[in-house]
């Protein structure tokens, strides 16, 4: 079996070609951070202008590097949710028109089950049942995962995504975008215990859902005071940056491994599988570990190339293909938040 | 009325404000919400939402999804400019549709986007005093708009 799969959901446009035991065959992403740092953020124009100029020769490169045909093909599979709607057209519209020209049946993928199934593939051995946890720019969920392809929503944020936090308190600091990576990077050297930031919903063992937006204003608060500060005037020390970025850094890795450990231990799970951009964050990685050894229970996360957006973890058309979970060509795209719905 | 200052002393302060929101504003409704990050546009939009019958807890930050829809009894259109780089890639949204329909739209970060907004519009400036505190001020464009800040006031000093 060969399956190729299509991700277009947001910033990246990326293809792959996936074997029968999950086997990566080729896999192409092109990234668009550098379109992006110019302008500080996930710019959504550009991001669907370049998935339409990326798209066929993505698609092109991923089968030369996998030496396999359009007709060698089994299926071909896309994430069509959740995202932004202009980009995610790009890449359904060219996965219909692959199956139409080579006569293929059409995968749908649900891009957050997706990145728990990235930990499936590293795992090299079944993960479901397990507690699935994505962490990403647009998300912060975690899932009962049943199996590979059934999820129950057990909660998520009620405001800001933790890699939105991230951003914008960058923003704050005058650190440069992606703002995970750079505020990872400036707490290195910084205290995690000079600021008392808060943890909203954290001390709330009845609701696994997570808040970061309070955090996000106390770390405003505590730069700027009140009124309307221009950022990029207010002059921060080394030191200061660190200890913001770390005492931040902190209370959102808190607040994610808290709530993790409450899900296992409310669904009687004892495996979990972390996935999404900030799941790439060194320290959050570690204080998982820690816990998790401390908890006994078996911890996936995802490795972190297949953290940020990529289409290797769309192996998880694998399992739809395998359950004869085909999609008509009239498959729409369903851009919005699935709260309700995994 | 073309002016209205409501200060908040809590977020409970301001889900009252969002909750007067909601009763008031005309179908229809454009609402401009402009502030600095932390401010609290999406505590507000949230507050709105709920009193429009929607589970707050659905409505989060729209910053990289730029465009969420609700469907509450009125149907809402939450849309946010912070990452647009310029007002051709908001017009590429297709505002018009949701300022155009029975809805109600809320923007974040509206000031980004000025130029593309209907004339007659509701702004709302928020205001950042103290760690909870804000001040927002109110600003009706237009006579339906000037028509519902009239009751929104009376509504308030009444409760």
């Amino acid at each position: 079996m060969r399956i190729l799969t299509i991700e277009t959901t947001c910033d990246e446009t990326a293809a792959a070609v996936i074997g029968d035991n999950l086997e990566v065959l080729g896999s192409v992403v092109a990234s668009q951070d550098e379109l992006h740092h110019m302008y500080g953020g996930v710019v959504p124009e550009i991001a669907s202008r370049a998935h339409l100029e990326r798209i066929l020769p993505v698609i092109d490169e991923t089968l030369r590097r996998s030496g396999v045909a359009l007709a060698d093909l089994d299926a071909v599979a896309v994430a069509n949710t959740p995202g932004l709607a202009g980009s995610l057209l790009v890449g359904l519209v060219a996965a219909k028109a692959l199956c139409v020209a080579a006569d293929l049946p059409l995968i749908a993928i649900n891009h957050l089950q997706a990145h728990v199934y990235a930990c499936r593939i590293s795992a090299g051995c079944e993960v479901f049942p397990c507690v699935g946890m994505i962490v990403s720019g647009g998300h912060s969920s975690l899932y009962r995962c049943r199996t590979a392809l059934e999820f129950d929503l057990l909660g998520s944020t009620i405001d800001d995504a933790a890699g939105e936090a991230f951003d914008k308190v960058a923003s704050m600091l005058g650190l440069p975008y992606p703002g995970g990576p750079a505020i990872q990077k400036a707490a290195e050297t910084g205290n995690p215990k000079a600021y008392r930031f808060p943890r909203s919903l954290l001390g709330d063992r009845e609701v696994l859902d997570f808040s970061f937006s309070g955090l996000k204003t106390a770390v405003r608060y505590t730069i700027a005071g009140p009124g309307k500060p221009d950022f990029g005037n207010i002059h921060l020390n080394e030191t200061q940056v660190a200890d913001l970025a770390a005492s931040f850094q902190e209370a959102v890795v808190d607040c994610l491994v808290g709530k993790a450990m409450l899900a296992l231990e409310k669904t009687g799970l004892n495996t979990l599988c972390v996935g999404g951009g900030v799941a790439a964050n060194s320290r959050f990685r570690t204080r998982l570990g820690e816990e998790a050894e401390r908890y006994g229970v078996a911890l996936h996360a995802a490795p972190l190339h297949l953290c940020t957006d990529n289409a290797v973890m769309g192996a998880i058309a694998v399992e739809r293909f395998r359950a004869g979970c085909f999609e008509s060509l009239d498959l729409d795209v369903l851009p919005g938040l699935v709260r309700n719905k995994g | 009325m073309y002016q209205f200052q409501f200060q908040s002393g809590s977020e409970a302060d301001t889900f009252r404000l969002g909750a007067a929101l909601a009763r008031h504003l005309p179908d229809g409704a454009v609402v401009a919400l402009i502030g600095t990050l932390g401010a609290g546009k999406t505590r507000l939009v949230q507050a709105i939402a709920e009193g429009c019958g929607v589970d707050r807890r659905d409505v989060v930050s729209p910053t990289f999804v730029l465009v969420h829809e609700y469907p509450g009894e009125r149907m809402l259109y939450h849309i946010d400019a912070y990452r647009l780089k310029d007002e051709d890639e908001f017009l590429e949204l297709g505002p018009e549709e949701y300022f155009e329909s029975d809805g109600i739209t809320l923007i974040e970060w509206a000031d980004r986007v000025e130029d593309c907004l209907p004339p007659e519009r509701l702004e709302v400036r928020i205001e950042v005093i103290g760690e909870e505190k804000r001040v927002f001020e109110l600003v009706a464009s237009g006579r339906k708009y000037e028509a519902a800040l009239d009751a929104l006031a009376a509504s308030l000093r009444a409760e």
